[in-house]
């Protein structure tokens, strides 16, 4: 049986149709209702729907074999995972945005706004630059607006929001998607399986 | 001894002991503590930055031990043939998941002095027999990082881009390695060919033989050949399996690593590899190799018992202290555990009732 964990939301129904295409249908999936687990016992297969940003814990910790996460999640807490897949879904970018016209002229520590604390991090880290790290949950645009923050490290899918509240784009940290994920002590045991259905996925997606 | 008194793991760590010391492994018994500056020095070896440390009575700064290796190696000696052979079962201290530390059992060995191919064939056999004596079913995955070190030096990249090379490679992460190897101008062909290698020993060689040209990686790849060779001869349940993905930190690992797997767990339960480049940071000629068992990671699949006790016998104030003291004696003797109540307690589980209350009363 392989377990495998798929993101709540319209990026787990676009994802759900990928893997039906490739031959991993699950027709109970599709019925209305409030289940989480399905399961298609002649293929071998159970589907459960979970939080997205919870879908690497899933898979770290073995409760799923294979799951579908951002590479978003994966860069900030970085699981211990197999990254088997770039699905080519869900494709938006990690940026660095602030006030239009807003220059970092690198006098004084900048002040970062963020929900991906390692990824900001790591990026200022990577230009030896003095960040003070803000962290929100939440409506992260409105920091350098309030003044807040002086720039936002956050996912920027059109930029439309950004564009409404007068923001914009100042430099790309890095390109996401989702990913195929799996669990590695999972893999020995069902290599053949998880392979069987990477190359069914990847055949579909390098269409 | 009843057997059935000790948990998984107390169990396997006599079994483990008992193997280890039949190969002349000595027990190493350790203090709880080290001085901080050790982990401090080595602290890209351990597996978090994260130590519990406290000033002891003389003032120094002292360390809750994160890691069994470091405080072996300072026993190291530098005599030409001579091994050191130390086994131990100890509980390291490390962050678990909620921020908070966790108290780790866990139990190894290591073999370290001037080795050759057969401790190296100990360990790994040691490795695998050890899963054995645990779970039925275990998988052994097995690496060279002279492979990966070679592949590496190859490319030419800067230290920087190996370690993003290096954890796509770890990853199984092909799309990445073939957009860095784009980015950088290097074969993407060749590292995603061998960024893919898994799986049965003797194809996955065939696989590495025309993509190990220098010296490095051919030295590496016929290491890794004889020691297939000789891990087939022996007989076992475990199933070898070579593994691309499966690299260290070679600031310290070089040559054979491993990791052990099994069915239902979902971490790799045992770890092990050769650490010569640990032993030089830590001023040492001599070579090293070793592994441990984590043996914590066992509970995930330890199946919870139905009962807390066998017989739960109820008995009143009244009742005869001799009789019900003879009736304990007589179901212990047959293998069974007894909880002696006056009421049905609300959390004990028990698989029967003998209910005595009122008897006294009755005669």
């Amino acid at each position: 049986m392989l377990n495998i964990a798929l993101p709540k939301g319209r990026l787990g129904e676009k994802v759900y149709d990928l893997f039906e295409r490739a031959g991993y249908a699950c027709p109970a999936i599709r019925e209305p209702g409030r289940r989480l687990i399905f399961e298609n016992e002649s293929l071998g297969l159970r589907y459960f729907w979970v939080k997205p940003s919870d879908v690497a814990i899933y898979v770290q910790r073995g409760a799923a074999d294979l799951g579908v996460a951002g590479k978003d999640i994966l860069l900030e807490y970085e699981p211990e995972v197999y990254e088997l897949l770039d699905l080519g879904l869900g494709k938006c970018r990690m940026a660095v945005a602030g006030r239009r016209g807003f220059y970092d002229s690198g006098e004084r520590t900048l002040k970062v706004a963020t929900k991906f604390q390692n990824i900001a991090s790591r990026y200022y880290a990577a230009q030896s630059r003095d960040i003070d790290l803000i962290p929100l949950n939440g409506s992260i645009e409105l920091a350098p607006i309030l003044g807040l923050s002086d720039v936002i490290v956050d996912i920027v899918e059109t930029g439309t929001t950004l564009k409404e509240n007068d923001l914009e784009v100042l430099a790309e940290v890095v390109p996401i998607s989702a990913r195929l994920i799996a669990n590695k002590a999972a893999y020995p045991f069902k290599t053949k399986e998880i392979t069987e259905l990477t190359e069914k996925l990847k055949g579909l997606v390098q269409r | 001894m009843d057997e059935r008194l000790l948990k998984r793991e107390e169990r396997a760590v006599f079994a483990l002991r008992g193997l280890y010391q039949r190969r002349g492994y000595l027990p190493f018994k350790m203090s709880k503590f080290e001085e901080y500056e050790l982990y401090a020095r080595n602290k890209d070896f351990l597996s978090s930055e994260r130590i519990i440390s406290f000033t002891d009575l003389n003032g120094r700064l002292m360390a809750l031990k994160p890691d069994v290796t470091l405080s072996i190696i300072k026993r190291a000696e530098d005599r030409p043939g001579v091994r050191q052979r130390f086994c131990y079962d100890e509980s390291v201290y490390r962050p678990g998941g909620s921020g908070s530390f966790r108290e780790i059992t866990q139990t190894g060995l290591e073999c370290i002095g001037d080795l050759n191919a057969y401790d190296v064939l100990e360990v790994v056999s040691l490795a695998r027999e050890s899963l054995e004596l645990v779970s039925d079913g275990a998988v052994l995955a097995l690496n060279h990082l002279g492979l990966l070190t070679a592949l590496l030096e190859e490319t030419g990249a800067p230290e920087a881009l190996r370690r993003e090379l290096t954890a796509c490679i770890a990853g199984k992460n092909s799309h990445d390695l073939l957009r860095l190897a784009a980015e950088n101008g290097l074969d993407a062909e060749r590292l995603c060919a061998c960024a893919a290698i898994y799986g049965e020993p003797g194809e996955a060689l065939r696989q590495l033989q025309p993509l190990c040209g220098s010296r490095k990686a051919r030295e590496a790849l016929d290491e890794l050949g004889e020691l297939f060779g000789l891990l087939e001869k022996e007989s076992a349940a475990t199933r070898i399996v070579f593994d691309y993905s499966l690299v260290s930190d070679t600031q310290y690992y070089n040559g054979v690593v491993f990791r052990g797997y099994l069915p239902g767990a979902a971490e790799s339960v045992l770890a092990g590899g050769e650490y010569d480049g640990l032993m030089r940071r830590m001023g040492h000629r001599a070579r090293g190799i070793g592994f441990a068992l984590y043996l914590d990671r066992l509970e995930d699949r330890e199946r919870e018992r139905q009962w807390d006790v066998d017989v739960l016998l109820l008995c009143d104030r009244e009742s005869d202290a001799a009789a019900i003291r003879a009736q304990v004696k007589e179901l212990n003797d047959k293998g069974l555990s007894v909880s002696v109540q006056n009421a049905i307690p609300e959390k004990l589980r028990c698989r029967e009732i003998l209910d005595r209350r009122g008897e006294a009363a009755r005669c």
